[in-house]
């Protein structure tokens, strides 16, 4: 394991919130044409409810977030990816499904703090307002420049996931973003 | 600066968050078609003043292809809708006709 | 001279004095003030001289319209021009200096243009310039950029330190401009349950009720603001924002604001400016008037201001702009300034009223006062300089026959209010012309419309046209409860009861006097910053410009910083006049955002420096960089170009890369190329349509080297096809196309063939790929050990997965340079320790790192064509001899139709060929092979360019590729390159010579790569 080195690895800023790379994240693409039985058999494999559109669901460390109508985005520890991708295999044999080992092509970072939807406001054109933004919610959307996914994880807590090769570029904007002086009190703190 | 609802993911998609693709509801021509269908294909659009159907990619969101109907002179939107189709749904087409009642597809 | 009164100004604290400097003099102001109020407290009426004659400028205007009062702003890396003084608050240790004046703002060489004013007429430019050609780039610009222009452009090498930010709100309305209309709008659609966001460009709310008095439901109208913004304060559902300025409205509802966070206290914590992003569904805009200037003989003298400013100086900050103040009106409101100058303790020597009746009640309050009204007269011209020592009047129906010399140090005019439309305008709001208020104001019934085809902008108050007390706030009640409805919100209008005094009807008057000379229309300035004069125009009339939008460049009338806010209507109006066409008939022109000039930073936002834009990192970029990488960018990637050793130049490094390559070892981070799954059990089917190659028949544990057209039948991008699965195939793209490539598949897919059974995932940043190349590179994968790659088990053009050295890997038995070659993909996140432990175990070899030059060197020895070299959106496989990569068994693939077209099938297409210089020198890259004679533009035929070009270390000459007509048949054919150095002034051109040759310089049997 010594060999994994996730992107930014532990890199912290603590500014109006704190934004911490996160350790490597066992991430598996799932994509397949949405069926009763597909959902069934998923919730059934996984242990986890299938996901309402632009949302998430989890329990402990795996998590399911809905990412487009034929593809969802599995979490789950690092070193479960093949077992996991066994399991899928058994369990849809023969179905056009794509599961796929994403885990070291997307970053993700742990944004925490009560301006949390003023510092994401100042980068993301999608609505951050509590009455559009509930957690629960996935927002796929874009972080100034790059295209970033958002999962708020509770009202003061989010997580973020990008493409590995721009993460330093995300770590940096939102960096940037949290410079305490910034405050800007729209979506109240 | 339009905003557009995404009919695949429901989201409502800022400008800068969708990619254009061009007139949509386009017939591809391929081998054994005519040099003028071919031109028509490749070359020839409608660029009107006033309803367009056109081609979106919510390329920083759910990733699909969507099609819009819209004025772009008013910049009205009649309607979004999934790319699996060869022409708008009833309700935009209503939705056209009441601002343009002589409008017709590819007219 | 102007001074701070005794007493007053209702936004200053004279508790607080704060210093600062102004061209070099150290002034004191107080808490509150802003430059401008401050420099006329210290009698600096002076301001600036006007851009083309140089002509002296002091403040005319209290705020956002102010078009001479310019000042730069700050010092080195906060140094910034063209501020205006009217709305720059004052912050202790302020330094500001005036602008295009040389030698100094009191003594100005360019004052002589104003003597040669009447040689500077309309156009002038235009006229004078345009012959002989070449004196324009040598004599006339320089001189005219040195002694014409604003403030200067901040030195080249100096950062702003400041920073800046961008602010995406969604809010259901959004109120432009915190007066009493905005206040009472943001109040009704709040108390209706809207979600408001009302913004201010101002530090105040409030506007201009406060100074211009009346009552608000029995209140003061400043005790009417104060409660009722505490009253919104405490609303959840409104939100308020000073300092935020509404710039500009867009499609859909979509806003920029302007915020200036710290321009008031520099180098505070904090961004300096935000711009908003605002989306919004109902816009109310509460933008007020801005009142217009006349056109008299001097109106541009300092001490010429608005009658409004002056009573803002006055009421706002206890500042008077002189002593003797002459009052100069076509209407009411500008009674309310003398009344409250007399009650200030200031002479006010007379009222000319150019209404032959004078006006009303307002009339009235100044006589009993004591002040002296003249009803008829004007201004025939105003005397003075640098400053107002007094004005000559005359009757307003005359020619300006001199009536009386008044002496006096300042003058208060007004030409009555137009409404500040901008905002309505932006998104396509129409203007209907008021003649009873001489007014363009919003026209309801053709409102800007939204995504639903509904108006989704009102306007509020004054905006609107409507100015009396309680019109405003009956008007903004309405415009409020329009959008609470337009929201789906219950709301009923219930105006707060308003008293001012009424007025009587203005007169409109476009010229002072009416019938004014020729030589007081020379001096009659409509647009101050860019000196247009009522002449000026009647000129541009005569000449035949009847369009306002050709009047307004010809003349330049309107484009300044201030976009003609003060001198828009009348110099239409004057343009009107001289045509003989009714006002509206001539129409305004077009309203373009920003409201206000806003800062290049804010349009940046975060944007600057290491995070201008994304650099795309491989998991090897921190390794490259500490080996001291020279990098070349690629699409958003930042590449290693070499690896230069210290004090190894880069040419040298690549030539050193590329032999070790070549003769023992060497590795590539390949980790930018494409890699996209494609997976399903049409999977085959749709990559037979991608590719020109067949791909459905590749067998599971085979690669090919595919491409990929456009349905133009041009080639758009290539790489090494994998089959990985019965089902799944993996494409290799270049390293700018990947994601457009994945694109490109989804478009087909989701919109022409959707029901194919097709996924496809986009894996470039799941591996880290690293090329291992060179005759070592199989004894260096066998010290690591963990696969069998021998040439039996792992034969070229085959993959394997399995462990090397513990790390899961596929390895691709593929090659881009010639030699025995491995491509080895590895999950990203092990990506960094795997070049570790190749290092390690290569040094047995030497092993090189090598850049992105060496690999183009390689490829172009092997004759390997390279997208965007060789192709260029206009080139077609077949010209690269490529045509056996295109399937001759297929029905159908993206492109094959359009390469059937007759330009396509031409015979005489440029083809592909190599080129070596008869010297061994380098060909120029991109140059043309010249063929005789000349086309019909005179230009010099060709016949062929070069498309890639590079010294060859391995065969120690020159090597290029490049496209030449009938080029495959004329081998050993001796061509003229142009030569990089030309003297176009030679006719003939300077010419390299190189042959035809096949473009495949190195190992043409493939004995290196397959062994």
């Amino acid at each position: 394991m010594s060999d994994v080195m996730a992107p930014l690895d532990g890199a912290r800023f603590d500014g109006l919130v704190t934004v911490e790379a996160l350790p490597a994240q066992g991430q598996i693409t799932l994509r397949c044409e949405v069926s009763d039985d597909y959902r069934a058999k998923l919730s059934g494999l996984l242990g986890l409810a299938f996901p309402e559109p632009r949302k998430a669901v989890s329990d402990g460390d795996r998590a399911l977030l809905w990412m487009s109508p034929d593809e969802l985005l599995l979490l789950l520890p690092y070193d479960e990816v093949p077992e996991m991708l066994a399991r899928l295999e058994e369990t849809f044999p023969n179905w056009i499904l794509l599961a796929v080992d994403v885990s070291d092509a997307r970053a993700h970072f742990r944004l925490s703090g009560a301006p949390l939807r003023d510092v994401l406001s100042k980068l993301v054109p999608a609505d951050m307002a509590p009455g559009a933004f509930v957690p629960g919610d996935v927002k796929r959307s874009k972080l100034a420049q790059v295209a970033a996914g958002i999962w708020l994880r509770g009202p003061e807590e989010a997580q973020l996931f990008c493409f590995r090769s721009v993460a330093d570029y995300a770590f940096r904007v939102l960096a940037t973003a949290a410079e305490p002086g910034g405050e800007v009190g729209f979506h109240g703190t | 600066m339009l905003t557009l609802p995404c009919p695949c993911c429901g989201a409502d998609a800022a400008e800068i968050e969708l990619v254009p693709g061009g007139e949509a509801h386009l017939k591809r021509e391929g081998p054994g078609a005519s040099d003028e269908a071919v031109e028509r294909y490749l070359f020839e659009r409608e660029n009107p003043k006033g309803v367009v159907l056109e081609r979106w990619r919510h390329a920083y969101g759910c990733g699909k292809w969507f099609l819009a109907a819209r004025d772009s002179v008013t910049m009205e939107v009649y309607g979004t809708y999934p790319a699996q189709t060869h022409e708008p749904p009833q309700e935009i087409r209503d939705r056209i006709a009441r601002r343009h009642p002589d409008w017709a597809q590819g007219a | 001279m102007s001074t701070r009164l005794a007493k007053g100004g209702r936004l200053t604290d004279r508790s607080k004095q704060i210093g600062f400097t102004f061209n070099g003099k150290r002034f004191t102001g107080f808490a509150g003030d802003t430059l401008a109020s401050a420099l006329l407290a210290n009698d600096q009426m002076l301001l600036g001289r006007s851009f083309k004659y140089h002509r002296p400028r002091g403040v005319v205007a209290s705020g956002a319209e102010e078009p001479n009062a310019l000042v730069g702003l700050g010092q080195g890396a906060r140094f910034e021009p063209d501020q205006r003084a009217t709305t720059t608050e004052l912050f202790d240790g302020l330094v500001a200096d005036s602008q295009n004046h040389w030698p100094s703002l009191e003594f100005d060489v360019g004052e002589v243009n104003a003597k040669l004013a009447r040689f500077l007429p309309a156009g002038f430019y235009y006229k004078t310039f345009l012959w002989p050609r070449a004196f324009w780039k040598h004599l006339y610009e320089p001189v005219i950029r040195r002694s014409a222009g604003l403030g200067k452009a901040p030195h080249p090498e100096v950062r702003d330190i400041d920073r800046y930010e961008h602010f995406h709100a969604h809010v259901d309305l959004l109120i432009v401009g915190g007066g009493v209309a905005g206040l009472q709008a943001a109040k009704a659609a709040g108390a209706a349950g809207a979600q408001v966001l009302l913004i201010e460009q101002g530090a105040h709310w409030g506007g201009r009720a406060p100074v211009d008095g009346g009552t608000i439901d029995g209140m003061a109208a400043a005790d009417w603001v104060a409660r009722t913004v505490a009253e919104l304060e405490t609303m959840e559902n409104v939100r308020l924002r000073l300092r935020c300025m509404g710039a500009g409205v867009y499609d859909h509802g979509y806003v920029l604001g302007y915020e200036r966070v710290t321009d008031h206290k520099p180098g505070a914590h904090g961004p300096r400016h935000r711009l908003w992003r605002i989306r919004c569904k109902q816009i109310v805009a509460a933008t007020g008037a801005i009142e217009r200037p006349l056109s008299f003989a001097g109106n541009d003298v300092p001490g010429v201001m608005l009658a409004s400013a002056l009573r803002d100086y006055v009421v706002n900050y206890g500042v008077s702009a002189g002593d003797r103040t002459v009052v100069v009106t076509n209407n009411d409101d500008a009674y309310r300034t003398a009344i409250v100058l007399k009650k200030a303790g200031l002479a006010v020597p007379v009222i000319l009223d150019a209404r032959p009746l004078g006006g009303g009640a307002l009339m009235e309050e100044a006589r009993a006062l004591g002040i002296r009204v003249e009803p008829g007269r004007g201004i025939a011209k105003v005397l003075g300089g640098k400053r107002v020592t007094g004005v000559a009047t005359c009757l307003q129906a005359g020619e300006g026959s001199v009536l009386e010399e008044i002496p006096c140090d300042a003058v208060a005019m007004s030409g009555g209010w137009s409404p500040v439309v901008h905002l309505w305008s932006h998104c396509g709001g129409k203007l209907a012309w008021d003649a009873e208020n001489a007014v363009f104001r919003p026209d309801p019934t053709r409102a800007p419309t939204g995504a639903d085809g509904a108006p989704f902008l009102g306007t509020a108050g004054a905006a609107s046209g409507a100015f009396h007390l309680s019109d405003t706030l009956a008007d903004a009640e309405k415009a409020a409860v329009a959008a609470a409805e337009a929201l789906g919100h219950a709301a009923t209008a219930a105006p707060p009861q308003a008293e001012a005094a009424s007025e009587a009807a203005l007169l409109p008057v476009w010229l002072m006097p009416q019938g004014a000379r020729a030589e007081l229309r020379m001096k009659a300035f409509l647009d101050y910053q860019n000196d247009v004069k009522v002449s000026d125009v009647q000129l541009a009339a005569r000449e035949g410009y009847e369009s306002v939008e050709h009047t307004k460049r010809y003349t330049t009338l309107g484009m300044a910083t201030d976009q003609g806010k003060l001198s828009n209507i009348n110099g239409l109006a004057v343009l009107s006049d001289a045509l003989g066409t009714p006002v509206p008939q001539v129409g305004t022109t077009t309203f373009r955002p920003p409201y206000t000039p806003i800062s290049f930073g804010a349009i940046a936002g975060e944007a600057r420096g290491e995070i201008f834009q994304p650099l795309r990192r491989t998991p090897m970029q921190d390794l490259h960089e500490s080996n001291h990488a020279a990098w070349e960018p690629v699409g958003q990637w930042r590449r290693p170009y070499c690896y230069p050793h210290p004090g190894e130049a880069k040419r040298d490094a690549v030539n050193r890369e590329i032999n070790a390559t070549r003769q023992s070892l060497g590795i590539l981070d390949a980790s930018t190329l494409g890699k996209i799954l494609v997976k399903g059990p049409d999977a085959g089917r749709f990559l037979d349509m991608m590719y020109t190659n067949m791909m459905s028949t590749l067998p599971v544990g085979k690669c090919r080297y595919g491409l990929m057209c456009n349905e133009n039948g041009f080639l758009m991008d290539d790489g090494v096809v994998v089959r990985l699965s019965e089902d799944s195939w993996l494409c290799h793209t270049t390293s700018g196309g990947a994601d457009h490539v994945h694109a490109h598949m989804e478009d087909w897919l989701q919109c022409e063939w959707w029901d194919w059974k097709v996924f496809t995932a986009n894996l470039t940043e799941q591996y880290a790929q690293i090329a291992v190349v060179g005759p070592n590179a199989r004894n260096l994968l066998e010290t690591l050990g963990g696969m069998d790659v021998s040439k039996e088990a792992l034969p070229f053009m085959t993959w394997a997965e399995g462990a090397l050295a513990g790390t899961p890997a596929r390895v691709y038995r593929i090659s881009f340079s010639g030699e025995l070659s491995y491509e080895i993909a590895v999950p990203a996140n092990r990506g960094r320790a795997f070049w570790g432990k190749l290092l390690e175990a290569g040094r047995a070899w030497d092993i090189t790192p090598y850049g992105t030059e060496a690999l183009h060197v390689m490829r172009a020895e092997k004759g390997f064509i390279m997208i965007g070299d060789e192709s260029d959106g206009t080139v077609i496989p077949q010209d690269l001899g490529l045509s056996w990569a295109i399937s001759k068994k297929k029905a159908d693939f993206l492109g094959k139709r359009a390469q059937e077209r007759t330009d396509m099938a031409r015979d005489d297409r440029w083809q592909l060929v190599g080129l070596e210089t008869l010297d061994g020198s380098v060909l120029p890259d991109g140059a043309y092979a010249i063929a005789p004679g000349r086309n019909a533009n005179g230009q010099r035929n060709t016949q062929g360019r070069v498309t890639s070009t590079y010294y060859s270390p391995t065969l120690k000459k020159g090597i290029a590729m490049g496209l030449v007509r009938h080029g495959p048949d004329r081998m050993g054919e001796v061509l003229g390159f142009t030569a990089e150095e030309q003297d176009h002034t030679d006719d003939k051109p300077t010419l390299v010579e190189a042959r035809i040759v096949s473009p495949v310089f190195y190992d043409p049997e493939g004995e290196k790569q397959n062994v």
